[in-house]
């Protein structure tokens, strides 16, 4: 890549900016022309348009080298830069490869969910909030990760409180996430004034050369403890967790979806990039209480909120609080400080990112058949929908770990990276919780297969397998789990090589 | 075929099975028929593999690399090919008794039950080629989850609670001991291979080895060591064809047999020795096996009382590796071989006296032996080679474990084996005098099982005795696994 901006004229010059551009050009196109099914086929034209961007981005990263995008022609420190590398490639496919699923998905489960209405206002919500999400990771400006995190954020509340058309809770559930997201948002660009101060810049990589030079500066040291604690929130990392159960609970099943398997984890993205770029692994070093609590806290979600999963009676609950305990294992990865440590952050992002998206969709295909989430209405519902157990099965054994699947491989990796800074008994920690996942994962199972339906109500005879529409970015996903599980070029090409990067001082 | 080709194919071709059950789901004689024929095509895929290479070590296999120094890969050596080759030929009997037994008893969901068996079939044969411990543990963890529906079956709380106990115990120990012992190892290592003379050596020492081999001894809770035995008699809630050849060859076999090999190829014989760090798995072992013939002795549940016995027999196997000298591994080889032989003649007939007659209860077995003579007569049989009395095979495998003890200069090892054998006594053979001598209460006329249910049962019977005059076949074909030095 040039490092001075040529013009350039075919579009495979401006892929980096393509995934965040297309959706927002969608979204107020689906406003303009109203009605459901355009607002489908823009919705879908986008989200395939990023997809291939993203697909094309990693194809071209294969190099080595970042890709570079002066957004607008102007050149940094003055302009945007927008920067593509390994690690956020990997992050931008993931939620690329979630978005262009979710949505034939979402056709057919919102229809049962949420008024009709509503629907074209949804999709152009949920291509604002791809494009935030996107965004976050894309950018190489501090001040526009900040921008983009506001789009998805606020594009998010709109989405979950649409869940209030079947509990009214939904709108309660957007309102705690609204605040809280508002609080980190504003401690987030609290941090970033600090930053700005010290160093006169808000280019990430100048943040980080100036930073280098600068240790020691309180201004600094306040400012990354305010940008942590505001990613924190938005992360949800273990106890700043609180509004994430009920978001995804009550949100509809197509936004818990989208939500659970990218909001998070573009969130988690961002950190890394500060932690990493922008503050670099002496200041980190130096600064090791940051470290330690966040080993702590990764310890403390991955027990307790594996354990209160255990004793969820609803679907999507349990698997909210599953996924604050797996956050726990990704920012475990961080603060570990290492370069197979970070590897397993950014390989779990990906491989939780799709694990759980696959249960998500089975979640909503039970709901779309049984107009319930609670397991009392879901005993013995998996013998009626083979299928739908079947993918679900898939992504269990992957949220559990067992060999062969997506799960296994992120842990294999941790726990390595636990050995390597010779933590044998975080290595046990980590191991000893997976048994609550095991505990949680095949409650569930047994009851949607095993548990007998005679007094279950709400399971007649009409119940049938979920539409196709549903069940081919199911299996697609779920298949994904397994292929993830086998074949790690991809995984963990991308990101060991962005942990290199990172932390090599890249 | 070429070697890469057998083993893909070994591992492969009962998953046909699953394929055949799907499609003829609904045509029972041609699903039965056309699985049949797998069962026996497998079987002679390892006897062809056995052609081509006999009892040396073939050369690694490589089907896919997951991670670098992390791969699926095979390796034929002994220990492995003679578990195959037992595995896939008692599953053409379990076959044909479990087509007698499910049909007779009027199972439901027949085609999921035979599909799950393919894939646990093909699990085995994976672990039994296996050549490091990540592929072990992959189709280990296949094994599991596909033995999973098979004990749940019947649908009933019971079989869902026995199912619950069965994948609690043998999910947790995996991922929280056995996990990781194997990435421990890996860490240390640099390598899970399976390798002659172990890979240890050199890079563990001190306390941490027996630490390690402890993560191992109850990591592996397939080998249903005390005190991770519960699922075991909690898989007894499952059709007795699962409890013969799963819970009493291929599943509990697949557990010993990874102990084995991570005692001989992982350790090594002379590290475990030198270090000393298996005695105390040895004093475990042999307090398992006579803890769990005691709680035999007071089960009245037929297979229960079985299932007991196996954990007990198991812990044989566990021994022969913690005595950590040639005879002791060659006896846990041997033990392999004979229990397996003899433990499914025995679950066969408990099967065959429920298809009869519905009894599982040994107190309501009174004179049944003289309407079903031919149940009870392998059921005697087999017993005795449990037991280990000559001329049946089972004897062989406790005279190794007695001269290994022996090499060790554990004699009171060998007093245990004495004790254990008498236990034995004490627990198989009421059952067989019961039957043939107490009087009859029942007015039902009772007879014999089906056809298909006893010819299996007759065919192992015999089996044992074949076992014993062939013994040296076995030995000579086991011989190079306790070689410690020489080729890799």
């Amino acid at each position: 890549m040039a490092t001075l901006y040529e013009p350039a004229l075919s579009l495979r010059d401006h892929l980096a900016i393509l995934p965040v551009l297309l959706p927002l050009i969608g979204a107020p196109l689906i406003v303009i022309f109203g009605s459901r099914r355009t607002a489908f086929f823009i919705a879908l034209t986008a989200f395939i348009g990023a997809f291939i961007a993203c697909a094309a981005l990693l194809l071209e990263l294969r190099g080595g080298a970042p890709i570079v995008y002066y957004l607008g022609g102007w050149a940094p420190p003055a302009g945007i830069e927008y920067r593509v590398d390994a690690a956020s490639g990997l992050v931008a496919f993931l939620i690329a490869t979630i978005g262009m699923l979710v949505l034939p998905y979402a056709q057919v489960s919102l229809k049962r969910e949420v008024e009709l209405r509503h629907h074209s206002l949804i999709y152009a919500c949920l291509l604002l909030c791809f494009s935030g999400l996107m965004g976050m990771v894309l950018t190489g400006d501090a001040f526009n990760v900040f921008v983009f995190l506001e789009i998805s954020s606020l594009s998010a509340y709109v989405l979950i409180a649409q869940g209030a058309g079947q509990d009214k809770r939904a709108l309660t559930a957007a309102y705690d996430y609204l605040i809280m997201g508002t609080i980190g948002a504003t401690f987030f660009i609290i941090g970033l004034a600090f930053l700005y101060a010290s160093t006169g810049t808000l280019n990430l990589a100048d943040l980080g050369e100036r930073i280098a030079q600068n240790t020691g500066n309180r201004s600094l040291n306040a400012g990354f403890v305010f940008i942590f604690v505001g990613l924190g929130l938005k992360i949800a990392i273990y106890p700043l967790h609180l509004w994430l159960p009920r978001a995804y609970t009550f949100a509809p099943s197509a936004v818990s979806v989208f939500l659970a398997s990218t909001a998070t984890k573009a969130a988690l993205y961002v950190l890394v990039r500060f932690f990493f770029s922008v503050f670099q692994i002496e200041f980190l070093e130096h600064f090791q209480i940051i470290s330690i609590t966040l080993g702590l806290v990764g310890i403390m979600a991955m027990f307790s909120a594996s354990f209160i999963a255990v004793f969820q009676r609803n679907l999507k609950r349990m698997l909210a609080y599953s996924s604050i305990a797996q956050i726990g294992y990704m920012v475990l990865g961080v603060a570990m400080l290492s370069q197979t440590g970070l590897t397993a952050t950014l390989v779990h992002i990906f491989n939780h990112g799709i694990t759980k998206a696959v249960l998500f969709m089975g979640a909503g295909a039970l709901f779309l058949r049984a107009g319930s989430v609670f397991y009392d209405n879901l005993a013995g519902l998996g013998r009626r929908m083979p299928l739908t157990m079947g993918a679900m099965v898939l992504g269990f054994l992957s949220l559990i770990g067992v060999p062969g699947t997506a799960g296994f491989i992120s842990k294999w990796i941790l726990v390595q990276a636990a050995f390597e800074r010779g933590l044998w008994w975080v290595a046990v920690l980590i191991l000893l919780s997976s048994l609550l996942a095991v505990i949680y994962c095949w409650r569930a199972v047994e009851l949607l297969y095993f548990a007998p339906n005679e007094n279950n109500k709400i399971i007649n005879n009409n119940i049938k397998e979920a539409p196709l529409m549903m069940l081919i970015p199911m299996w697609i996903l779920a298949l994904a789990c397994v292929w993830f599980g086998l074949d790690t070029d991809l995984t963990i090409g991308f990101a060991g090589e962005a942990a290199r990067t990172l932390i090599g001082g890249g | 075929m070429d070697l890469p080709a057998s083993i893909a194919v070994v591992i492969l071709l009962p998953l046909l099975g699953v394929l055949a059950n799907g499609l003829f789901a609904t045509r029972p004689n041609l699903r039965d028929i056309s699985t049949l024929v797998v069962a026996v095509m497998t079987f002679f895929a390892v006897l062809d593999i056995y052609m081509q290479i006999g009892n040396n070590t073939s050369n690694e296999v490589r089907a896919w690399e997951v991670v670098s120094g992390l791969s699926i890969a095979f390796r034929v050596e002994p220990l492995g090919l003679m578990f195959a080759m037992i595995a896939s030929g008692l599953w053409i009997i379990t076959h044909i008794y479990g087509v007698g037994y499910m049909r007779g008893g009027d199972e439901s969901n027949q085609p999921r039950f035979f599909a799950c068996f393919c894939v646990a079939i093909s699990a085995v044969m994976g672990i039994a080629l296996a050549s490091n411990l990540f592929t072990l543990f992959l189709f280990y963890e296949i094994l599991t989850i596909s033995t999973y529906p098979l004990v749940a079956h019947k649908g009933t709380k019971e079989a869902i609670a026995g199912a619950r106990t069965y994948l609690g115990i043998l999910i947790g120990t995996s991922i929280a001991l056995f996990l990781l012992a194997i990435v421990w190892t890996f860490a240390v290592a640099g390598t899970t291979d399976f390798t002659r003379g172990g890979i240890l050596d050199g890079r563990i020492a001190g306390a941490f080895v027996p630490i390690l081999l402890g993560l191992y001894v109850f990591g592996i809770g397939k080998a249903a060591i005390l005190p991770f035995h519960k699922w075991l008699p909690a898989a007894m809630v499952a059709p007795t064809p699962v409890s013969a050849l799963l819970h009493a060859v291929a599943v509990v076999k697949a557990g010993v047999f990874t102990i084995l090999k991570v005692g001989i190829y992982i350790f090594g014989i002379d590290f475990l020795a030198d270090t000393g760090a298996s005695v105390w798995v040895m004093w475990l072992a042999a307090y398992s096996i006579l803890a769990a013939s005691i709680i035999a002795l007071m089960q009245d549940n037929l297979k229960r009382r079985l299932a007991y016995s196996t954990v007990s027999q198991l812990a044989y196997v566990t021994l022969g590796m913690a005595l950590a000298s040639q005879m002791g591994a060659l006896g846990g080889g041997l033990q392999i071989a004979m229990h397996a032989m003899g433990k499914i003649t025995l679950f066969m007939c408990a099967g065959a006296i429920y298809v009869a007659c519905h009894k599982t209860d040994i107190s309501d077995m009174r004179g049944l032996g003289r309407v079903m003579p031919v149940t009870f007569g392998a059921f005697f049989i087999g017993a005795l080679s449990i037991i280990g009395l000559p001329p049946l095979g089972g004897s062989w495998a406790k005279f190794a474990l007695m001269l290994g003890a022996a090499e060790a200069e554990h004699l009171v090892i060998i007093g245990v084996l004495m004790v254990s054998s008498l236990l034995n006594v004490a627990y198989l053979m009421p059952i067989v005098v019961r039957g043939f001598m107490g009087a009859g209460g029942d007015k039902v006329v009772i007879k014999e099982a089906p056809f298909l249910c006893l010819l299996p049962l007759v065919l192992t019977a015999v089996g044992c005795f074949i076992l014993f005059f062939y013994v040296d076949c076995l030995v000579d074909f086991l011989t190079p696994i306790t070689l410690t030095g020489g080729l890799k």
